[in-house]
């Protein structure tokens, strides 16, 4: 079964190991990603300032010519996912903003393709326990700390993804390669984002916030599907011990990571993609 | 032909400043029909009605005209003295000309004139076919049902029996008390709920004109207004309630333990138990869903040391039927569920409770006789956080009402806290804080001032537990500062709801609910205790979120409506109610379909529709929708309407 996927730019510069992982990983479970040909950048944000159409014409334009070639689109990356569904509901659901874009582009759209979750084909397409099945080197013994973020489940009325407040489509997943998920506070908490950036502190201080819940629960290592999360996670780990004089460092990888490990495709992750040593074990 | 006299009024200047009053006089005058025309300055007053009744006298007038203000306004007043001189009262209809016409039409004088010609014209036309009518009468049972044995069902119940009226009061519980029950303290003065409460529930069991029901629900509600049959289901107790003398050995023989409804799971009772030890009735009822024996025939040691023999296992339900002539709803609401808040933990946290389960703890006769501690360990709480409006004011996720009353126990919770735990600290997350009644401010101001209660302006986005404490993730919005408080206890002033079983009830008594699902009344101002069904009153929360003191001066209310409706032997209602020409019935029910007041029927007999003429409200939605024209409306025929319609062309 062939599926049409969006990997997003990060995916090929600082997440190649997430897109290298996501395409064995399914190719494994009898789904090839297709790429997009010609995707564009999604923007990387949901504009929130409602008259602003200029910003929802990268996303319009994949979502376009997506639906030319397919009914369903797989995304990777949490923030792609969350522009392009938001953008893709927004131009369903809103004739006038629809009209505008459309017509600026030239092409007719209704908003009728699918845009799903590489999580959502996992669980809907392959099934977690037929995951489970083809599972090689199982992660018993390891407890994972799921960690969500805010952009796969929110807003719920437009994501319709998980409960937002109590999500259990990661520990589905976790509980499939045999691993315990580990129940923490702060797994759909925002681990500070783009703010990176102006803020330092603020992402400092909340990475120390969510990592130290999550070690406290006993997590041995992390998983996100978002490379922006990933980074403030993993990157920042040494200012905070620098900060505090200790820290119990953890690993961060992407779900994909744990897969293709799961299913034997890999045997080590790729060090250099990763600040805090990725070792499971 | 019938000797139609008009009385065109000027009121004052209202009409006649606008109307050519003259011109309206002299083109009236000429209409067929008119034997009598004339204008004053005022009819409603004493001698303006003195000059239409001396006029119907002395020309031997068969109707009248009065062409004035709004029907609404002195409708009763010219059919009254229409019949001083000696008339049917369905013999006089008024023209609105002032609200409908001089009012509205104040720069267009030339046009008003005419449409006042014209709508006067409409009713002569409408008059000439007028029967004269008599009032519908029907004899009354004086005896009325009150369901709910809360504070206001109870407080209902006596008002209606101390005028010694008959009242059949129906508790679904074992026993009277409902949330008020619950309580320890009540504000502003923070009397204890029992003390006040357990006289009431006392006089209930003994008064003599009270039979009180409990543990039974209304099943149906047939009849209309002053002759209603009620259904009612007694649910198996598995006991004879009347032998059963309350000694309690069952009780405490009894070797299962669950969780107590009436502690909202703080406590524990038993597969045979009683709400409460003070409770009325207070004889237990068995369990069936627990009760090991009634499950798999096991243990049966209830029967065994009963001494009077009042266990009876093979107990059925069991219908009854009550003859009633009005009813009083007053079933009470129910509060948003903690399970459902995601953001708060889903329940799952354990020292996050709802306000009621913090009455519980704080109540003497709760399951710590009165010991605030968490329920996870049994401590004594050293840092509360009460958190108002939950899932209220919130129509993203919850219900936009306020109900009103959380300000007020929440105060009153952090005050009582205060005292008990006189070195731990209250944290109170609100809005605004609404407190309109007598003493209601003065009490909050207590308790930021004396018990030193710290109030929060704003909201907690989430709690979770972490080292055994509930983290509290708020925002101070005064300061703009986010605030982080570890508590040892959450308290959730959660939204007020309407019963989970509001639609059903409202559905047997045909009444209609709000769009939260209240009961709705009749008028939100001035019919606040009717429901759109004559003859069903509403009391207490069903209606609407209130206080204790708002309850008990609704449930007055609603028994002072009962007892004005049983001051007559007869009820009479107006006779403007649907005719069916049985000729024409084709008996297809449309008409029963669309009566909003349940007053038409098939009668299967005859194959015919028939009017219920004192459900009949003579709206006329029947009339529009019969398919084979044989609904009438009295006094409102279609050949009345288009001879009106014909004069207005």
């Amino acid at each position: 079964m062939k599926i049409l996927f969006y990997p997003g730019c990060t995916l090929t510069q600082k997440a190649k190991n997430f897109y290298d992982t996501a395409v064995a990983g399914f190719k494994e479970l009898g789904i090839e990603l297709e790429e997009l040909k010609n995707w564009y950048c999604c923007q990387a944000d949901f504009s929130l300032v409602t008259d602003n159409l200029m910003a929802m014409l990268a996303a319009s334009r994949n979502l376009v010519s997506a639906r030319k070639e397919a009914a369903e689109l797989a995304v990777s990356c949490s923030t792609c996912y969350n522009v392009l569904k938001r953008t893709n509901h927004l131009l369903k659901n809103d004739d006038a903003k629809r009209k505008a874009i459309t017509d600026f582009l030239e092409e007719k759209y209704d908003g009728s393709l699918k845009v799903l979750h590489l999580l959502e084909i996992l669980r809907d397409n392959v099934g977690f326990e037929n995951l489970a099945k083809k599972v090689k080197n199982s992660l018993a013994g390891l407890k994972i700390a799921p960690y969500y973020g805010c952009l796969l489940l929110r807003p719920d009325d437009e994501m319709q993804f998980d409960n937002p407040e109590n999500p259990a489509i990661f520990e589905d997943f976790i509980h499939a390669l045999g691993a315990e998920a580990v129940d923490y506070a702060h797994k759909s908490e925002c681990c500070g984002s783009y703010l990176l950036i102006p803020s330092r502190d603020v992402v400092v201080a909340r990475a120390d916030k969510i990592l130290s819940n999550a070690i406290d629960k006993g997590a041995n290592l992390v998983i996100t599907s978002c490379p922006l999360c990933q980074f403030n996670l993993d990157w920042t780990q040494e200012l905070i011990k620098k900060q505090k004089g200790s820290f119990p460092t953890i690993p961060v990888f992407y779900f994909t990571e744990l897969l293709a490990y799961a299913l034997g495709l890999i045997k080590d992750f790729d060090k250099e993609r990763h600040f805090v040593p990725p070792i499971i074990r | 032909m019938k000797k139609i006299g008009v009385f065109i009024c000027w009121c004052g200047s209202n009409i006649a400043d606008v109307v050519s009053v003259d011109k309206v006089l002299a083109v009236i005058s000429k209409h067929p029909g008119v034997a009598h025309c004339e204008y004053y300055k005022y009819f409603c007053s004493e001698p303006g009605q003195r000059l239409v009744e001396d006029a119907i006298k002395n020309k031997s007038l068969d109707a009248i005209v009065i062409a004035a203000c709004s029907p609404s306004m002195h409708e009763a007043t010219f059919r009254k003295a229409a019949e001083r001189a000696g008339l049917n009262r369905y013999q006089c209809e008024i023209t609105n000309i002032r609200e409908q016409c001089s009012w509205v039409h104040r720069m267009k004088k030339g046009e008003a004139t005419q449409k006042a010609i014209d709508l006067i014209s409409g009713t002569i036309e409408k008059l000439k076919l007028n029967e004269s009518l008599q009032p519908i009468t029907t004899p009354v049972t004086k005896r009325a049902l009150v369901i709910g044995g809360g504070i206001t069902g109870m407080q209902a119940a006596l008002d209606i029996a101390n005028a010694g009226v008959e009242v059949v009061l129906l508790e679904r519980a074992p026993s009277v008390g409902g949330h008020m029950s619950q309580l320890a303290e009540t504000f502003p003065t923070l009397d204890c709920s029992q003390c006040i409460l357990t006289p009431r529930t006392v006089e209930i069991a003994q008064h003599p004109k009270i039979k009180l029901i409990t543990y039974a629900e209304l099943e149906e509600l047939s009849g209309y207004l002053g002759n209603y049959t009620a259904k009612i289901r007694k649910k198996a107790a598995y006991i004879d309630r009347v032998k059963c003398t309350g000694c309690g050995l069952c009780i405490e023989k009894c070797p299962k333990k669950i969780p107590s409804e009436f502690d909202l799971g703080s406590g524990q009772r038993k597969a045979v138990y009683i709400l409460y030890p003070q409770a009325v009735p207070n004889k237990p009822v068995i369990d069936p869903e627990n009760c090991m024996y009634l499950l798999e025939k096991k243990c049966g040691i209830c029967q065994k040391v009963c001494e009077v023999k009042a266990v009876d296992y093979e107990q059925k339900d069991e219908i009854i039927e009550e003859k009633v002539g009005c009813v009083v709803v007053a079933t009470g609401y129910d509060l948003y569920p903690v399970k459902d808040i995601a953001e708060y933990g889903n329940g799952r946290i354990k020292d996050v409770i709802d306000g009621l389960q913090f009455e519980r703890l704080n109540s003497a006769s709760g399951p710590t006789s009165g010991a605030i501690v968490r329920p996870s360990n049994g401590d004594v709480p050293k840092d509360v956080v009460f958190i108002q409006c939950t899932r209220s004011r919130d129509p993203e996720k919850g219900v936009s009402y306020c109900p009103g009353i959380c300000c007020m126990y929440t105060g009153k919770h952090a005050m009582l806290y205060k005292r008990k735990v006189p070195d731990g600290q209250a944290y109170v997350f609100y809005m605004d804080i609404r407190a309109p009644g007598k003493d209601y401010e003065e009490f909050i101001q207590r308790g930021i001032e004396e018990e030193r209660t710290l109030y929060i302006r704003g909201r907690v986005a989430r709690l979770y537990e972490e080292n055994g404490k509930v983290i509290v993730c708020g925002i101070d919005t005064l300061t703009g500062k986010i605030i982080e408080i570890k508590a040892d206890l959450v308290v959730l002033a959660t939204a007020m709801l309407p019963r989970a079983t509001a639609k059903d009830l409202a559905k047997k008594l045909n009444i209609s609910t709000d769009e939260y699902g209240f009961y709705r009344e009749a008028h939100v101002k001035l019919k606040p205790v009717q429901s759109n069904t004559m003859g069903i009153f509403l009391a207490g929360c069903c209606q609407g979120p209130k206080d204790i003191p708002y309850s008990v001066s609704q449930a007055g209310s609603a028994a002072s409506k009962v007892l004005a409706l049983f001051g007559s032997d007869k009820l009479s209602s107006e006779p403007i109610v649907a005719t069916v020409d049985e000729s024409l019935c084709a008996a297809c029910g449309v008409c029963v379909a669309n009566c909003p007041y349940n007053a038409r029927e098939i009668d299967e007999k005859r194959k015919v529709a028939v009017v219920k003429e004192m459900l009949c409200q003579g709206c006329g939605a029947c009339v529009a929708v019969c398919p084979n024209k044989a609904c009438q409306l009295k006094n409102m025929t279609t050949e009345q309407v288009m001879s009106i319609m014909k004069e207005l062309e």
